[in-house]
């Protein structure tokens, strides 16, 4: 189960067996969240993933607006504008239908906002027992935004690490749905769009932006050790400058959870150069739902393929990747 | 077995009042008060919660006496004193910037 | 968050932090244990070593139930709950603890019926909504947490609700601290004594640890401000060649305990006569079983327990570290063949293990070359 938390496991089954098996290159040295390939001298950016989240409504959205903003997002931070999309649809036998009827107008109003068109799609059913009510996978494909370049192996000291908003929302609000542990709290999942916020971001400041990443499964501490991996440098964040709303904060103090691993689905992190930092920072801020966009850190030599976050008292603690789903913890 | 935090009783369960809600920054959840049964807390009350157990009330005079202390640290003569008011007998010094409404009643 | 934030106020910490300079007496060397696990946590977490001086060093004590638990113990419960109508519940804290044939998450994955719970409370709810079902509650921890999954029996009892048993391994805290003083290469200087194990049992029984050791002891709180106020209560005691047990947790701790919570305890559970713990071996009167008055609510009379023996890998050293006789990266396995992906013993799975924490940050720490300083 861990291969599917988004941390060092998901890593391993991708860096160990995925890529020589299936990559031409061999190699996972190159992934990202969407693939720009050329195809008849046009390059496209192409991108898939799958949603098996449980309950599949929950406040503030449902799988199959994660469905579609999830791909959207990959492709986004990819630096690409999501056109069209497929989807695949995996049914438990006896799902009611009036629930896939409202997962599939949540998608529609998904794509719509986000300006993307469902072009092709397929649905299988499976016994009673499986698939937990409905999997979803989406593919997308999109075209490049002009002037981004998103390569990990860019990133110099100095750079600037920017966050497009609270950290931990969709996580939470997971975990609180699923019941089990009778928590309850006045929060949503973040999951939106975050192109219209890449795109401003980009007209303003593209030579600037090195790299960027969606922190979804695995939250932001796993996002930037993957980067600190493959730049091989230092990812260094002030805690006190990571925003995170009180509810989160109190979840996570409650049952002992480190907001940096939980999952975020309408956030992007982006390493941005000093020159292009306050541009791009104030073009996101200027961008629908960017408000609480801000600088949460920077890019530092050493200790390299690491995140360290200095505590507000003058400490520091090393942040890992996700080992595991995060469990809450009362010891 | 550590891990204990402050939330606020923001509810009572009518009837069996061994069972509270309490909050912490905007998160409420059920809190079972059958362990303070002896000094059985009201809404209001901050309260220590430990797997969905309220283990203690907490102190507000307490927390103020400590953030006082500290403030002080470095006063040495003055904190010399204060820390021999701790200890085993549990007293505590008079001092004038409590306020009232926060000591315990004798 | 109130009674959280202001107990971690920045300036507060650097005053108290250059108080622990003033007070340090440089040609001394220091050895403070922490019992409790949160405390090791904490110290962690907020990365307090970096504020301390060099001559006082903390030692991580055995004050985590999980990390004290013997692999067989898991193995029991979980073969108790491999049965297709059974449902396996506990915290989740005890989910990736390795047994000797794997993880209750490892478990799940093989079909087992295995549920996180916040609460004893919780466990009880799952057994009244699935009556058709047996809900088996693998309870863990010290005097802080047993109370409460006293009441839960109390209440099962009182419910009449009888699909609901409880696996005990609930432990006490002195026998603990009795070993780790029993222990011949232990030189300590004072202890950073139990927290919220002392919201129960009180202050009074640490008493002899003063009297009879000579060692100074300072229940504190798990704020940054908290640990670093009991160190500087410490110091003065120390100092003045004083040996007493304090009360830093004065907000929550009550001198005398919480005799509500111990009347629970005593109804519902008694004394076992000795009990195994990893690392420190047979302790007697050392963990908790449940009373005959409540056999029935008992797992270990219900169900036939196979009282599996599994010793901890010839390698594993996690007896020492739990003693604080060797630092984590002195195991030979550690880093290596044990690490939080892989865990060998709890002490690198359990978030307050001192494995799992030494790793996370001393480990790589010493690849830090930049540290802010304070003051």
């Amino acid at each position: 189960m861990s291969h599917g938390a988004g941390g060092k496991a998901s890593r391993r089954l991708v860096e160990g067996l995925f890529a020589p098996l299936l990559l031409s290159s061999g190699s996972s040295e190159k992934l990202a969240d969407a693939a720009h390939i050329e195809i008849g001298g046009a390059t496209v950016a192409f991108t898939t993933d799958s949603f098996v989240v449980h309950p599949l409504r929950f406040p503030g959205g449902s799988i199959g607006e994660l469905a579609v903003n999830g791909t959207v997002n990959d492709l986004a931070v990819s630096g690409a504008r999501a056109h069209s999309m497929v989807v695949t649809f995996v049914l438990e036998e006896g799902l009611a239908s009036s629930v896939l009827e409202a997962e599939v107008r949540a998608m529609s109003d998904a794509l719509r906002r986000a300006g993307v068109t469902m072009v092709g799609g397929d649905t299988k059913v499976v016994e009673r027992g499986k698939a937990d009510g409905m999997y979803i996978t989406t593919a997308g494909i999109g075209s490049p935004i002009s002037g981004i370049h998103v390569d990990a192996r860019t990133v110099r000291v100095g750079d600037r690490v920017l966050l497009s908003g609270p950290i931990g929302d969709h996580g939470i609000t997971i975990l609180l749905a699923r019941a089990d542990l009778d928590l309850e709290a006045d929060l949503y999942s973040d999951t939106r769009s975050v192109l219209p916020m890449v795109e401003a971001m980009a007209a303003q400041a593209a030579p600037g932006i090195r790299w960027m990443r969606d922190p979804t499964r695995g939250g932001l501490a796993t996002s930037l050790n993957e980067l600190a991996r493959d730049c091989g440098l230092s990812v260094e964040l002030n805690e006190e400058a990571i925003p995170m709303r009180d509810e989160v904060r109190g979840a996570c103090e409650l049952l002992g959870l480190d907001p940096l691993h939980i999952a975020n689905e309408g956030q992007f992190v982006a390493i941005v150069s000093p020159e292009f930092a306050d541009i791009a920072l104030n073009a996101i801020q200027m961008a629908d739902g960017g408000d609480n966009a801000c600088i949460i850190g920077q890019i530092r030599q050493e200790p390299a393929n690491t995140v360290v976050v200095n505590t507000r008292y003058g400490g520091t603690r090393i942040v890992d990747m996700l080992v595991g789903d995060p469990l809450p913890r009362i010891c | 077995m550590c891990l204990a935090i402050p939330g606020k009783i923001v509810e009572i369960a009518e009837g069996q009042n061994e069972v509270g809600i309490v909050e912490v920054t905007g998160v409420r959840r059920k809190v079972q008060l059958g362990l303070l049964s002896d000094d059985m807390p009201v809404k209001g009350d901050w309260v220590l919660i430990h797997v969905g157990f309220a283990m203690s009330k907490i102190s507000e005079f307490d927390a103020a006496e400590q953030m006082r202390l500290l403030s002080m640290l470095g006063d040495i003569d003055q904190a010399m004193e204060e820390v021999r008011g701790y200890g085993t007998d549990d007293n505590r010094s008079e001092t004038t910037s409590i306020p009232e409404s926060w000591r315990r009643p004798n | 968050m109130r009674f959280v934030d202001e107990f971690r106020d920045p300036e507060l910490i650097t005053r108290a932090s250059e108080e622990i300079r003033r007070l340090a007496d440089p040609t001394r060397h220091y050895r403070i244990m922490e019992v409790c696990g949160g405390h090791t946590h904490a110290i962690y977490r907020f990365g307090l070593k970096d504020i301390l001086p060099e001559n006082i060093e903390l030692i991580h004590g055995p004050g985590c139930p999980v990390c004290v638990l013997p692999m067989g113990r898991i193995d029991d419960g979980l073969t108790i709950a491999h049965e297709p109508d059974r449902i396996f519940a506990a915290f989740g804290d005890m989910m990736r603890v390795p047994g000797a044939k794997g993880s209750p998450l490892e478990h799940k994955a093989r079909g087992c019926d295995v549920r996180i719970v916040y609460s004893p409370a919780d466990a009880l709810e799952i057994a009244k909504k699935n009556p058709d079902k047996e809900v088996m509650f693998f309870a863990i921890g010290f005097e802080t947490t047993a109370p409460s999954t006293a009441l839960t029996l109390m209440s099962a009892k009182k419910q009449g609700i009888k699909n609901f048993t409880v696996f005990c391994n609930h432990v006490t805290i002195v026998p603990a601290i009795r070993a780790i003083l029993d222990s011949p290469d232990m030189r300590l200087d004072g202890f950073i004594g139990p927290g919220h194990v002392s919201t129960v049992i009180g202050c009074r029984p640490y008493e002899w640890i003063a009297r009879n050791e000579g060692k100074p002891v300072v229940t504190s709180g798990f704020e940054p401000l908290d640990l670093l106020q009991s160190i500087v209560m410490l110091l003065r005691q120390l100092g003045a060649g004083e040996a007493r047990v304090e009360n830093q947790y004065k907000r929550v701790v009550p001198w005398e305990g919480n005799r509500a919570a111990l009347k629970v305890m005593a109804e519902v559970f008694e004394l076992r006569p000795y009990f195994e713990w990893r690392g420190l071996g047979f302790i007697s009167q050392s963990a908790l079983r449940i009373r005959d008055t409540y056999a029935d609510w008992d797992a270990e009379r219900r169900y036939s327990v196979p009282e599996t023996r599994v010793a901890d890998p010839k390698s594993a050293q996690c007896g020492e570290v739990l003693k604080g006789v060797l630092k984590p990266a002195q195991c030979k396995l550690f880093g290596k063949e044990c690490t939080p992906e892989h865990p060998i013993g709890a002490l690198m799975v359990s978030s307050e293990g001192s494995c799992a924490a030494y790793y996370n940050y001393e480990h790589r720490k010493s690849l830090v070359t930049t540290i802010s300083a304070v003051a």
